[in-house]
């Protein structure tokens, strides 16, 4: 088995009062072992919410991971698992790293603590060979001096600093999958820079399989093997990294992918999904992009589109490429990103 | 381009501005700086969060007071102007767009009373009828509806409020439009809408930007010129062109090897370059100035830097 994690038809809603927020409208991917699975998508279309529900940490109250909903971990399915078994997975095999390394670091605890407290939890550690374990990890991730260090607290550190604190706790019990939220985006283009160096050495040196958040492009181009667009609660295209950027097919990921500029980029306007991101409380009939799409046809209107194949990796949820859509031409962004893949044969260029 | 620059906006001469000044806890935020600023361009200043770019922005606009220096607009020194006409004057003049939409309008104001106050203030509308008719005139401008007037700003998404405080500088019909990361805040896809409408509102007006921010694709695509900002310092100031093509300045080189683009290919064969301030091992004889190594181009350096950079082309 190839797949480390798989989540199945993972549906989510939140009891608000004004009705039922259905966040997550059918989610489908796999994580397979060693990746970068980069995930991204506008704000609010469900990157977090996917990602919190796989580590359970959506608050009890008011949310709901609907029945049938399947995150498969190591034979188990998180989504039913009880409180008690979760917290023997959480921050042991599976570690979340978050956007602000001020928030989610103690102010009060010396950070030799802070990596020390997931082994002594959960790999049964002496104090002593935590400590040595927490140097060792501060020393991987590239923290200067680390005996003096340790006995620090984190206002003593930089944000670039933290955030290299809060990968060695995430990494402190060797992980199998590590999910970054927006690891970088509160971080300078310099640091932001040399964590993402950091990250993608220490994959190859302890093999864990990432799922990493943001709707940072730049960042998805330099880090991911593969990603996931989600829109609306759900994902509407996944492929390999080149596959996405240089042969995308959902109208959404094109808008997304023209509305940056890239190092060469002389038109004269910016490419822009109008309007607004839909609304989960009722979402609307058939494809929930329809609204903001300009290829849009009659049959997104009522009917949603299922996953269309377009290569063993690559699957894209649009009408257009339905055998029976008619060929349309790609915002212009697109078709220069598409001379640059290798083999196009797609439907309309045939 | 070259016509629509001959005109000097601004001159900004060997500004400082320096916190808790004379203190222990001095802080250089702007220290020593010259750059001007033509009529009808958008010059983009970038660096590091601490770098001191905001701290000038700020600064031209008099939000704070120079420590030293001179604010030259058009030929006048801003931080001279003692009596209040004259301040009303610049003020409507020079306008400003903040970074955070949430936290730049007053929550409990209604939007027509957000975009209005300039022209209360300044007196530029006659009658109630006519202040509501400049309200939703600015309103479609920057593309909301006029019955977008009465609500609050709570009502709308970050987007939408920005273009409110976008319509809120336009409202006193300025030359001169400071934009402090204006674009930070925002998902990709409204970046895109918002970077538009400012360039369209300055091809329909004339209007000249000083466009702050860190991410640099977006201020190559927006910017004629771009300065780039180290510890207070300018370090380089060049067409936007010229920065991407052959950067100068270590410190700029390393910036620039440091931005992901939304390009895999790219992103496989990027080198990053890292970037020591003591590499340049400055002697106190050294005279480190901006030195224009190439016509238009110029880098913070010393003699013998500048000679060793013209060698290189």
């Amino acid at each position: 088995m190839n797949n480390i994690l798989e989540v199945k038809d993972l549906n989510i809603s939140f009891h608000t009062y004004a009705g039922e927020v259905q966040a997550i409208r059918g989610v489908n991917f796999e994580l397979r072992k060693g990746e970068t699975l980069a995930i991204v998508g506008e704000s609010g279309s469900g990157k977090s919410v996917t990602t919190k529900s796989i580590m359970r940490l959506l608050p009890k109250s008011n949310s709901e991971i609907k029945q049938g909903s399947q995150i498969l971990f190591d034979g188990k399915n998180l989504a039913e698992l009880s409180d008690k078994a979760m917290e023997k997975i959480r921050g042991k095999d599976i570690s979340m790293i978050f956007q602000d390394p001020m928030t989610s670091l103690n102010p009060t605890m010396k950070i030799g603590k802070q990596i020390a407290e997931p082994l002594i939890k959960h790999q049964n550690f002496s104090k002593s060979q935590a400590k040595q374990r927490a140097l060792e990890l501060l020393e991987l991730v590239g923290l200067p001096n680390p005996e003096i260090r340790i006995n620090q607290y984190p206002h003593q550190f930089s944000g670039g600093q933290r955030q290299r604190i809060v990968i060695a706790v995430a990494l402190a019990c060797n992980p199998k999958v590590l999910i970054a939220d927006e690891p970088t985006t509160a971080l300078d283009v310099t640091i932001q820079a040399q964590i993402l160096d950091l990250m993608k050495d220490l994959q190859n040196k302890i093999d864990t399989s990432i799922i990493f958040i943001t709707h940072d492009l730049g960042v998805v181009a330099s880090v991911a093997d593969r990603v996931a667009v989600m829109y609306g609660g759900k994902i509407v295209e996944v492929g390999t990294v080149d596959e996405i950027f240089y042969n995308s097919q959902h109208p959404y990921t094109w808008g997304l992918i023209s509305s940056m500029p890239s190092i060469d980029t002389e038109d004269d306007e910016l490419f822009v999904i109008p309007g607004s991101p839909p609304d989960l409380l009722n979402p609307p009939k058939g494809d929930a992009f329809a609204a903001r799409n300009r290829y849009a046809m009659a049959i997104d209107q009522s009917e949603e589109p299922p996953m269309f194949k377009v290569s063993d990796t690559h699957y894209a949820a649009t009408w257009l490429l339905h055998p029976d859509a008619p060929v349309i031409e790609p915002p212009e962004a697109v078709q220069r990103r598409r001379k640059q893949f290798p083999g196009n044969v797609t439907k309309g260029e045939k | 381009m070259t016509e629509k620059m001959a005109e000097k906006l601004i001159e900004v001469k060997n500004l400082k501005l320096f916190f808790n000044e004379g203190k222990k806890n001095e802080v250089k935020a702007v220290n020593d700086i010259s750059f001007d600023i033509y009529k009808g361009e958008t010059l983009g200043l970038v660096g590091e969060s601490g770098c001191g770019k905001s701290t000038t922005g700020r600064t031209l606009i008099r939000l704070y007071n120079a420590t030293d220096g001179e604010v030259n607009y058009r030929g006048e020194n801003v931080h001279d102007v003692k009596n209040k006409e004259k301040t009303l004057e610049f003020n409507r003049r020079m306008q400003m767009i903040f970074q955070d939409p949430y936290a730049s309008l007053n929550p409990r104001m209604k939007v027509v009373d957000i975009i209005a106050e300039g022209i209360d203030l300044h007196g530029l509308a006659s009658s109630k009828k006519e202040r509501e008719e400049k309200v939703h005139e600015l309103l479609e401008i920057v593309g909301l509806n006029r019955d977008h007037a009465g609500r609050y700003p709570h009502e709308f998404s970050g987007g939408q409020r920005q273009r409110i405080g976008i319509a809120r500088a336009l409202a006193v019909d300025p030359e001169f439009i400071i934009a402090d990361e204006p674009i930070s805040a925002l998902d990709v896809s409204i970046q895109a809408q918002v970077v538009n409408l400012m360039r369209k509102l300055q091809k329909d007006k004339g209007l000249t930007y000083l466009f702050i921010a860190h991410d640099l694709s977006m201020v190559k695509y927006i910017s004629d010129r771009i300065g780039v900002m180290y510890f207070g310092k300018l370090v380089e100031l060049t067409t936007s062109e010229e920065l991407y093509k052959n950067p100068l300045h270590p410190y700029t080189q390393s910036l620039l090897s440091s931005i992901p683009f939304p390009d895999p290919d790219y992103e496989r064969q990027r080198v990053r370059k890292t970037y020591d301030p003591k590499s340049h091992q400055y002697t106190d004889s050294d005279d480190v100035k901006m030195r224009e190594v190439k016509p238009g181009h110029f880098v913070y350096c010393s003699e013998k830097e500048m000679q060793e950079m013209k060698k290189t082309f």
